[in-house]
This record gives C-alpha cells, structure tokens and sequence, in this order.
C-alpha cells in the first residue's frame, strides 16, 4: 500500500540523510519526497510518499522516524482525510494540425500551457493523483518529451 | 579559548574523568590541549577500536557515558565496531573524532571519512561542528542526549580548523532540544490495566533485559517479583538485575537459557517484560513463542514495542519510574504457589550441568572464577561459547558486573572493555572471560594495561577452536570444521613479553591455584586454560526453533 508520510524536522544538514537511511536500510524505494521550509525557517516540512510492502515494518520506521532527534512530528496521511496535490510540468510535440486537440485535453483536465513553441508545449497542472494521471493518459497520444513532478504535497482537511 | 580547550572544559563540566583515545594529525589541537590537563585520565590504547570498548565498558560498569577519542580517516573508522556495539547495547558512549579542516572536507584530503555518514545508523545522534561557537552547546547536548532516554554512543566530529579557533567559552544552562523529549513515566491508565492482569494471573514471570540496569531499577524488580510471587527470568543484557541466588530466579533466557526459563516462559499466563526487546535469540520461533501469555511490554522506547511479539499492555517509560507506579497500583498479589512449584519443578529436571571429566571443563573454569571471587568481580567476556558460559555459571549478584556485547556480538569486545571498567573501579577484580579465538582480536591492549598498570586478569578458555562456529558446524553442518581451527601463539610468553604475567593451566587441579594467583598478583594476568576442546555449549534453542525445543545433550 501506498503511504503518504509528512515528517516536520529541524531545518539542519544531514537530516534528509538520516530519514532517507531509515527507508534505504530496508530497502525501500522512496517513490516521491518533496522538501521545503515552513513558515518557521528553523522548521522543514518533508512529504514522502513509500510503497509499504509489509505495513508492520513501515509502522516501525515511523516509530523510528519518531525517533531521531532532529524529527519533531511524523503523520501518515494514507488514513485520514487528507488532501494532497503535486505539480507537473510536461513538454509536449504535436503536429500544427492537433493543436485544438492538445488545448482541449488541457482545459478539460484543469492544465494550463505556459508555452507554445516549434510545435512544443509546455503544460502545467496542480492536482490529485487522479487527475494528474488522467491527464498524463491523454497526452500519450502526443509525443512527450520531458516530465517533471514536483512530488506529493499533503495536508490534513 | 580554543575550540580544543573548550572541548576539554565542557568534558569536565560533563563530570568526565576518564577517557581514551589514540592521536593523530588531525586532533593534535585537542592533544596538545591535554598535554597540561591533570583532572581528567587519559589512556592511551594502541588501537581506536580498544578505546571505543573501553569507554563502553567504563560506561556499563558506572552507568557514565564513556568517551573515547580518535583522529580523522582510520582513527575514526576504527571506532565504528565500538560505535556500533554500544549503539545495540543502548550503552551512554561519546565518540569524539577529528576531522579534517572544514574548506577541505569532500575534497578526498589526507585521512578524510565522511564519519557523521559513516555512523548515522549506529549513533544515537551525531554532530560535524561547523562553527566552534556551537561546540560547547554540542558536547552539552551529546552528553544530554547519549544519557537519557533509551542511552546510546553519540559521536562529535570537529574539524582540526576549529580545534583552533577561538571563542568565548559558554556553558548553556539547559539543554532544550525541541524533537527530543523521552517520555520517563508510564500512563496512569495503562499502569491499571497492567496491575489488574497481573492480579489476575496465575502463572506470570518477569522477563528483565539491560533497561532494568540501566534505569538502576533493580531495588523495585526484586520488589514487584517478591510482592507479587513471580518467576524472575532476564535476558544477556539483564544478568545481574537480580541476584543469581534468589529463590525467585531462573536464570537467563533464551538460545542458551536454562531450560527451566524457557518452559517457564513458554507456560507462563502473563509476561511482564522490563526494558527487553524480545530479541531473535530470546523468543526463538517468533510465532510459537509463548502462546498463553498476554504480554505487558515495560519500555523507555517506543520503537521496542510490539517490534517482535504482539504486546497487550504498551508501557512507554523508564524501567525504575514505571515499577515503582505498578508497585503503587497492585493491591492484590495473585496466588502463584502451584506455579512456583512447577517453576522448581523444571528447576530440578532440567538443571544446568555438564559431565565432569579429567580434562578441564570451561564450565568448572567459570564456576571456579564464581566461587572464589564471591560474585563481586566484574566479568566481561568475548563473544561465543566464552561468553555464554560466562553467561551461565557464575552467580551475578549485582547489576554492573556482568560486561558483555549484547546485540552487535563482537569479538574481541570484553578485554579492552575489562580494562574500561577497571579504570572506572581500580579496587575491583576485573575478569575478561575469554576465548582463544577473541582475545587475539584486541590482544595489543595488553600493552595498554601494563604501561598503565589497569591490573586486568584474563582467562582464556583455550580450546584451540572457534568454538560456537564450530559448535554450529557439528550440530548442523555435518562436523565439517571449515576454518574454525585455530594455530595460537604460545599465550603465556605472548603474555610475558608485554610485561604481563603468563600462567598456562592444563590440570583441572591447577584451576583454582591459578585463579587465586591471577588475583592475588599486582600485575596483568593472563591464565591460559586449555579446557576440553569439543566442549559445547547447552542447553541450545536451534535457530528458528521454539523455544521450548532445546537440544539438552550433556557434552
């Protein structure tokens, strides 16, 4: 089962280092983790998002997340209401003739195109997992040529 | 002030006044530093893995954080084994290491480790000082941290370049670390819960672990087990919680427990479990491990609950606050006499034994050490068959007194520890109960005790052999002893051309002479005991066994 895990630490070095150790050691994959300061500077917020292939070892690693020193608070989003979004840039090739196509898929999943150029767009969307991957479907039709996620962000409703 | 001196003024606001290390180019600041300071005992090792175990077996025998100190590079790296084995052990441990200039770190310079990389899963915490004005707010915190809670080795890695800058010294007042607060009482509600099934059992049993020793809980555990009638059972790491001679005792637990423990526990209605974790060589078979029990689990981190086993009453707490509230609580001792009776039952069925013979049985060697030394020494032991008949055949009556590397299971770990703890009590016996095969793994501290005259005795139980490998070899591989016979050196002209004094033993009526001689002696002894050499280690849980099928065998 997927987890979405929010961990608020002290802003210090080699505290990304010691998080990432935890789910390394047992050979976790890190699916998504996105790091940023909060309104404190001293205070980071870190989403991570782990595939759990046994959910007692993963309740372990939060005890243990809990552990470190520099850790301050752990949640695990996967139960409760929650919600989360993720921005993706996506650079697309199409031929001049499926422009409307691209613009209407675009519009119809929320996505915005920040840039027409020699045939390439560049899209952009904020959303749920849901959408993005909806979204991401229907630009197959289409040549992508890069993407970019920023990673999952979540906060409790 | 220096980086270098403030670091040695904050040692000694911290109470430290022993520690050991070995230089090197990149802590010449804090060396020179030494060069004039009288109040705090430097030792001098000849190796940094030495001084990372003798500064945890100092840390056990006190219950102080030990320090040790080590130079960039391979100083540092030699420590990792000691940083590790005090880290299983949730042992109180400083580790101070140079480290090279700050511009040059992740240039690949002279003797360069990344060792705060190195080391983050084996520290508590650990620091790479980047500014020396944080330096003596770190060491205030390293020690906080290293010493409360669930204890364990922190490491402080400082640059030569700030060694030697200059700042003003400031001692913080307190120590406020915001993600770090242990949690030293159990919940009221719980504690309840707790009381009412242990009121209600009939056949509950106390399993201790090294908690109880570390919290100095063991006043209020021989309370709760007389108060409330209950088999007391420990783990490695728990011998000496309570005295071996109790009625109330059985003994440790586990792979190589006696058997009246295993089947007690394996019968047992409700375990009590103080500051244990249920470890692999404790349980044996995790899903067939004491099926009746409901499990109260008594422990200061949260992360050893319900890690193993499946606990029914969670108590995060420190092991002396939380009896002392459950010793409050119960009002009603549950009637354990025909419990007791089965206990003593097992206790004279299955007694600890082995078959007397000519040739030097190990297990008379220890019991001999016992006997004559009246369970006062303090033993430390290698890792293998050496440390489990430590384990089993001498009678620790006080916490402390039993040094032994628990969780890591490192060889050549008891010798350089031995010496630790006789820094910590030079008016103590101190025993390294050790193999042929450990002791020549730190055998170079001998040089170390004689120069200091850390007047240690040893006793090799020499039987030519790795000898639990081997022991696993002829159990489960077939006899086919790959590499597990030994070639020794001569120990007793090894032990003489250090200075130390040699005694060999090869008549089961020298023993005890060689022991009282090795005591009496104001020197380093090493006794050479060549013991029976296929001698095997039993009662044995086999891995992935329950733990009530033991192999018996009297070797």
């Amino acid at each position: 089962m997927r987890h979405t895990i929010s961990v608020v630490v002290e802003n210090k070095f080699g505290v990304l280092a010691r998080i990432a150790g935890l789910f390394s050691a047992r050979g976790y994959n890190i699916a998504s983790l996105a790091v940023s300061e909060t309104l404190d500077p001293g205070v980071s917020c870190m989403t991570i998002v782990v595939e759990a292939e046994d959910e007692k070892i993963l309740e372990q690693i939060k005890k243990q997340l809990n552990r470190l020193i520099d850790v301050l608070t752990v949640t695990d989003f996967t139960k409760k209401e929650h919600v989360d979004r993720e921005l993706v840039i996506v650079k697309v090739g199409y031929s001049g003739k499926d422009k409307a196509k691209l613009e209407d898929i675009a519009d119809k999943s929320g996505a915005k195109i920040i840039q027409h150029k020699d045939n390439t767009a560049i899209i952009e969307m904020v959303s749920g997992q849901e959408q993005i991957k909806a979204l991401l479907e229907g630009l197959k039709q289409f040549s992508v040529k890069e993407l970019v996620r920023s990673g999952r962000i979540a906060m409790t409703k | 002030m220096t980086g270098a001196k403030i670091l040695i003024e904050a040692l000694r606001r911290e109470g430290v006044e022993a520690m050991f290390g070995y230089p090197g180019g990149q802590v010449l600041p804090i060396f020179d530093a030494l060069y004039d300071v009288k109040d705090i005992r430097f030792i001098l090792t000849r190796h940094e893995q030495g001084a990372a175990h003798a500064a945890d077996g100092y840390a056990r025998a006190t219950g102080k954080p030990g320090v040790c100190l080590a130079t960039s590079g391979p100083g540092a790296t030699n420590l990792v084994t000691g940083i590790a084995n005090a880290y299983m052990d949730s042992i109180p441990m400083i580790a101070i290491t140079g480290q090279v200039k700050s511009f040059l770190i992740g240039n690949d310079a002279f003797q360069e480790a990344d060792i705060t990389g190195i080391t983050r899963p084996i520290t508590k915490h650990n620091y790479l000082v980047k500014d020396v004005r944080e330096l003596a707010r770190i060491v205030r915190e390293a020690f906080y941290i290293a010493s409360t809670g669930r204890q364990g080795p922190v490491l402080i890695d400082i640059p030569s370049d700030i060694q030697m800058k200059e700042t003003e010294f400031i001692w913080p007042e307190k120590v406020d670390i915001k993600g770090y607060k242990p949690t030293y009482f159990g919940h009221p509600g719980q504690i309840k819960k707790a009381a009412k099934i242990i009121s209600a059992s009939k056949k509950p049993i106390i399993y201790a672990g090294g908690g109880v020793i570390t919290s100095g809980a063991s006043p209020e555990l021989r309370e709760l087990a007389e108060k409330i009638q209950a088999p007391v059972t420990w783990t490695l790491m728990g011998i000496g919680c309570f005295p071996a001679t109790h009625k109330l005792s059985l003994g440790m637990l586990g792979m190589h427990g006696t058997a009246y423990a295993n089947h007690a526990t394996m019968e047992a209605d409700v375990i009590i479990a103080v500051g244990a974790r249920f470890d692999d060589r404790v349980t044996g078979r995790i899903d067939k491990f004491a099926p009746n029990a409901k499990v109260i689990h008594v422990d200061i981190d949260p992360t050893s609950i319900s890690k193993n086993v499946n606990v029914d009453i969670p108590i995060v707490g420190d092991a002396k606050n939380v009896l002392g509230q459950l010793l409050e609580q119960i009002r009603k001792a549950p009637d354990t006499k025909e419990w007791l009776k089965t206990a003593e039952g097992w206790k004279k069925k299955y007694p600890l034994a082995y078959k007397e013979k000519k040739a030097i049985k190990p297990q008379y060697v220890v019991e001999q050490i016992s006997e004559i030394t009246k369970g006062d020494a303090i033993i430390t032991t290698e890792v293998g068959q050496n440390q489990m008949w430590a384990a089993q055949w001498y009678k620790y009556m006080h916490p402390r007194t039993f040094i032994s590397s628990g969780g890591l299971g490192t060889m050549g770990f008891g010798f350089p520890a031995a010496l630790g703890a006789k820094v910590a009590y030079p008016e103590k016996t101190v025993f390294d109960v050790a193999g042929d095969g450990s002791i020549q793994m730190n055998i170079q501290e001998l040089a170390t005790c004689v120069c200091n005259k850390i007047n240690v005795k040893i006793a090799i139980l020499n039987n030519n052999y790795l000898g639990m490998v081997r022991q696993w070899q002829e159990l489960f591989y077939k006899k086919r002893y790959s590499h597990t016979c030994l070639a020794n050196p001569d120990f007793v002209k090894l032990a003489e051309s250090f200075g130390a004094v040699g005694i060999r033993v090869t008549k089961k009526e020298d023993v005890k002479k060689a022991i009282q001689k090795a005591i009496s002696t104001d020197n380093v002894v090493l006794i050479d005991f060549h013991v029976e050499q296929e001698e095997n280690v039993f009662p044995m849980v086999p891995a992935g066994e329950a733990l009530n099928n033991m192999i018996e065998g009297l070797a």
